[in-house]
């Protein structure tokens, strides 16, 4: 029989305000097992656990029942607490009278019954439960990074520096991602390449850090510390070995039609190029989709031109397979697209851009060469209107945008209305705004400076219209504050599109089983406590896969993924959940069902020799649970059709006594 | 807010089914609107002046006959607050008021202009041909 202590916490009146937790703890001390039953303001304080550890050894408790918030919160807590008196960590149960009672309760009457019979419950499960051991397993000391931008960058070199080898898989030909695309970065206005190139120069030279660029993870097993990851280095039909990035190729292959992704098709490239002059790794790629060498077998140009001899048509895709102990997804965001917005004209002119376009219209690097010109006939634009919330905060139309605030467009487009007047004094720039959001260091001074030192027109209002008329993009407005419709003849639009997670995010969680959010943003554990961790073990997120972020919350966030890493991988062994299957062999018939359920791949079945009453012996093939991958999920458990699997600490028996303490 | 006020204003919402408390008073129904110079309170305040319960001035207000039903504030409002079935619901509080004394379907085409937009034409001989 066990000897059962119950404690009940008030947690200040989030508790006590709808649950009479002095009834909970006298209802509480007549259960079966309960041999001491109190209530306490702050359970989880150090004095709430004092005082659990000085009831365990007082009254030699077995189990305890605390009456608290959800376990989520303090579950760990509370078996630490009652390791230090001396008994198992896995005798402790929650009741959760918080998250599932008292907040959902108005009334006192109900929310103390229902309080107490969560509590019996949960006496009904400490009476059945058993000390349990955690397995240990060993961490491969290696980190996957997955995207290679700012994110990807910060947190690789930052895990990297401690002293832990760590890969980053990149879908495109170079690392940099959106970073690189960008002209300067608020409030401090240093342009994005002099501070993001040298960054990518310390990865490719850094001793610990391998980078796949043009490759992608195509499939993910294993569990924390011990990820096995299939890369698919895409063919690039160049050596990256051999290939200097010396650039002949590029500018001798005769398809010099092919969009520039880099500058979002507004110029072109050749079928073999190198994404820009700092690209990391600079070895030239060859997109099969345009080469006529590819496609059929007539130039092969590139290879005549090529002095190292690096170029290779016959390459093929390759399949790596590594081990891992930890993951970091860095798959970051892209704009929206823009077609369904037919009021702003978009798809009809040129001259109406997005703001990631605008950045590269004025980036030295970028198609204009700096030169801040209408992309349809080149001239200098005099007028230009920029639109905010283009798809944020679009509750309306899911089909056409995105709920959230995307966070960053307030900011990018007082520093593009900034630059333009500083370069252009000449050209009157609008800016519409629903609201304008600059919480951040520096970031409202930046914006009034743009309206007060720049002389930017604000004005509160949407943009209703874009309809291009001859050379003018006539601009049909609302001022709210006048009260007024504007018409503005504009030169250049300039869109602030929402931005949402890429789409390789989706698949990339599913083989993750991280969980995602309805946007597709990655969740954290904890939106508060644990920002950079997913909920699955061993899965980290760093940048704007999780939610829309600037520049400088993203580093922050990819130093924070990175140490959460290092402390990972510093541990020689993991703890294990001791909370996982079991089968009883002696009721197992063998029929494979618990291993066909089984998502870990856990489940193995083996051949053993069992003694039968008639003292003859016979061979049975029973399930064999490999305790090291499984994940105590419990699918195999309602899988066996006799019974025989079970789940240490979560047993049928155990559940079964709850619903019928529930129920009596 | 007065008791007739309240009422006013439920009744105006319950048959528009529109909730003005989603409005983020961003403006594109106004900046949308193509009636904009005729009407004295713009979409956006038709929605404003809901919220808050100023609804009389609304009643005596031309605008509620120079809104076109052209429906492009509730194709363009981010947030679906859809600004012209409000209109439609304060017209509708007038004229249900005021007894038989619209138009028939006969006395629509007399009235016809060129310049009148399709669909305000189809919106006028739905609204009279009930």
């Amino acid at each position: 029989m066990q000897r059962i202590g119950v404690f009940v916490c008030w947690c200040g009146s989030n508790i006590a305000g709808t649950v009479d937790v002095q009834a909970v703890s006298d209802a509480l001390a007549n259960e079966p097992g309960v041999v001491f039953s109190t209530n306490y303001q702050y359970m989880c304080s150090q004095a709430g656990q004092d005082m659990i550890q000085n009831a365990i050894r007082e009254h030699n408790l077995t189990g305890i029942v605390v009456c608290s918030c959800s376990p989520r919160m303090h579950e760990a807590t509370f078996r630490k607490t009652a390791q230090g008196a001396g008994i198992n960590p896995y005798m402790v149960e929650i009741a959760n009278i918080r998250e599932q009672c008292s907040w959902v309760h108005k009334d006192m009457e109900i929310g103390t019954e229902k309080a107490i019979i969560l509590g019996k419950a949960a006496v009904a499960k400490v009476n059945l439960n058993a000390p349990l051991t955690p397995g240990e397993s060993p961490v491969t000391k290696r980190a996957l990074v997955i995207g290679g931008g700012i994110a990807g960058i910060q947190t690789a070199l930052d895990i990297a520096d401690a002293g832990f080898p760590v890969d980053i898989v990149e879908t495109k030909p170079t690392i940099g991602g959106k970073m690189a695309q960008l002209d300067k970065t608020f409030p401090t206005l240093d342009c994005a390449a002099c501070i993001l190139t040298p960054k990518m120069v310390d990865v490719a030279q850094h001793e610990n850090i391998r980078i796949f660029s043009y490759s992608e993870v195509t499939e993910v097993n294993g569990f924390v510390g011990n990820f096995t990851v299939k890369i698919k280095k895409k063919a690039r039909f160049v050596d990256e070995t051999k290939c200097t990035g010396c650039g002949e190729c590029t500018e001798k292959c005769p398809m010099k039609k092919v969009p520039n992704e880099f500058n979002l098709g507004m110029d072109n490239r050749r079928a073999i190029y190198i994404p820009f002059a700092q690209a990391v790794p600079k070895v030239a790629t060859i997109d099969a989709d345009h080469c006529n060498m590819l496609k059929n077998g007539k130039c092969g140009l590139c290879a005549k031109v090529c002095a190292a001899g690096a170029i290779d048509y016959t390459q093929k895709d390759e399949i790596i397979e590594e081990k891992y102990g930890a993951i970091v997804a860095a798959t970051g965001f892209n704009p929206i697209s823009m077609d369904k917005f037919d009021e702003y004209a978009y798809n009809q002119s040129k001259d109406v851009i997005t703001s990631l376009e605008f950045e590269r219209l004025t980036n030295a690097a970028g198609p204009s060469a700096g030169k801040l010109v209408r992309p349809s006939d080149g001239k200098h634009p005099h007028t230009i209107v920029f639109v905010q919330c283009v798809g944020s905060r679009c509750a309306a139309c899911a089909e056409k945008g995105k709920e959230y605030c995307s966070k960053i467009c307030c900011m990018y487009t007082a520093k593009h209305a900034m630059l333009t007047r500083d370069k252009y004094p000449d050209t009157e720039v609008y800016v519409f705004y629903i609201d304008v959001r600059t919480p951040g260091k520096s970031f409202d001074e930046f914006y009034r400076r743009a309206v007060e030192e720049y002389g930017v027109h604000y004005i509160k209002g949407m943009v209703g219209k874009v309809a291009p008329q001859g050379d003018k993009l006539k601009v049909q407005a609302s001022d709210l504050l006048a009260n007024k419709q504007l018409h503005i003849d504009a030169d250049l639009v300039v869109l602030a599109a929402a931005i949402e997670p890429d789409q390789s995010a989706r698949p990339l969680a599913t083989m993750l089983t991280a969980s995602m959010d309805t946007n597709d943003f990655f969740t954290e554990a904890h939106p508060k406590l644990r920002p950079v961790e997913s909920p699955t073990a061993g899965v980290f997120l760093s940048g704007a896969c999780q939610g829309p972020k600037d520049i400088p919350e993203t580093v922050s966030q990819a130093g924070a993924a990175a140490a959460k890493v290092i402390g990972l991988l510093a541990k020689d062994k993991l703890k294990g959940n001791p909370c996982i299957a079991s089968s009883n062999e002696l009721m197992c018939n063998g029929c494979s069902s618990c291993e066909r359920v089984c998502p870990y791949g856990a489940i193995t079945y083996v051949d053993k020799e069992f003694r039968m009453p008639d003292r003859t012996t016979k061979i049975r093939r029973v399930a064999s649970v490999n305790e090291a991958v499984c994940q105590g999920c419990g699918a195999c458990t309602v899988a066996c059709p006799s019974g025989a699997m079970d789940l240490r600490g979560f047993a049928n028996k155990q559940i079964m006594a709850e619903v019928d303490a529930i129920c009596k | 807010m007065n008791n007739h006020v309240k009422h006013l204003q439920d009744e105006i919402i319950r048959s528009s089914g529109v909730n003005p408390k989603k409005c983020m008073r961003c403006g594109k129904c106004t900046a949308t609107c193509p009636a904009f110079d005729e009407m004295e309170y713009h979409p956006h305040q038709f929605v404003n002046m809901v919220e808050t319960g100023d609804i009389e001035p609304l009643l005596q207000s031309e605008s509620l006959y120079q809104c076109l039903s052209c429906f492009a504030c509730i194709d363009r409002c981010p947030r679906g607050v859809e600004p012209a079935k409000l209109v439609e619901a304060v017209r509708l509080q007038v004229i249900r008021k005021q007894g038989a004394n619209h138009m028939t379907a006969n006395d629509v085409p007399d009235k016809l202009n060129e310049d009148l937009p399709q669909q305000a034409i189809v919106s006028a001989f739905r609204k009279y041909t009930k």
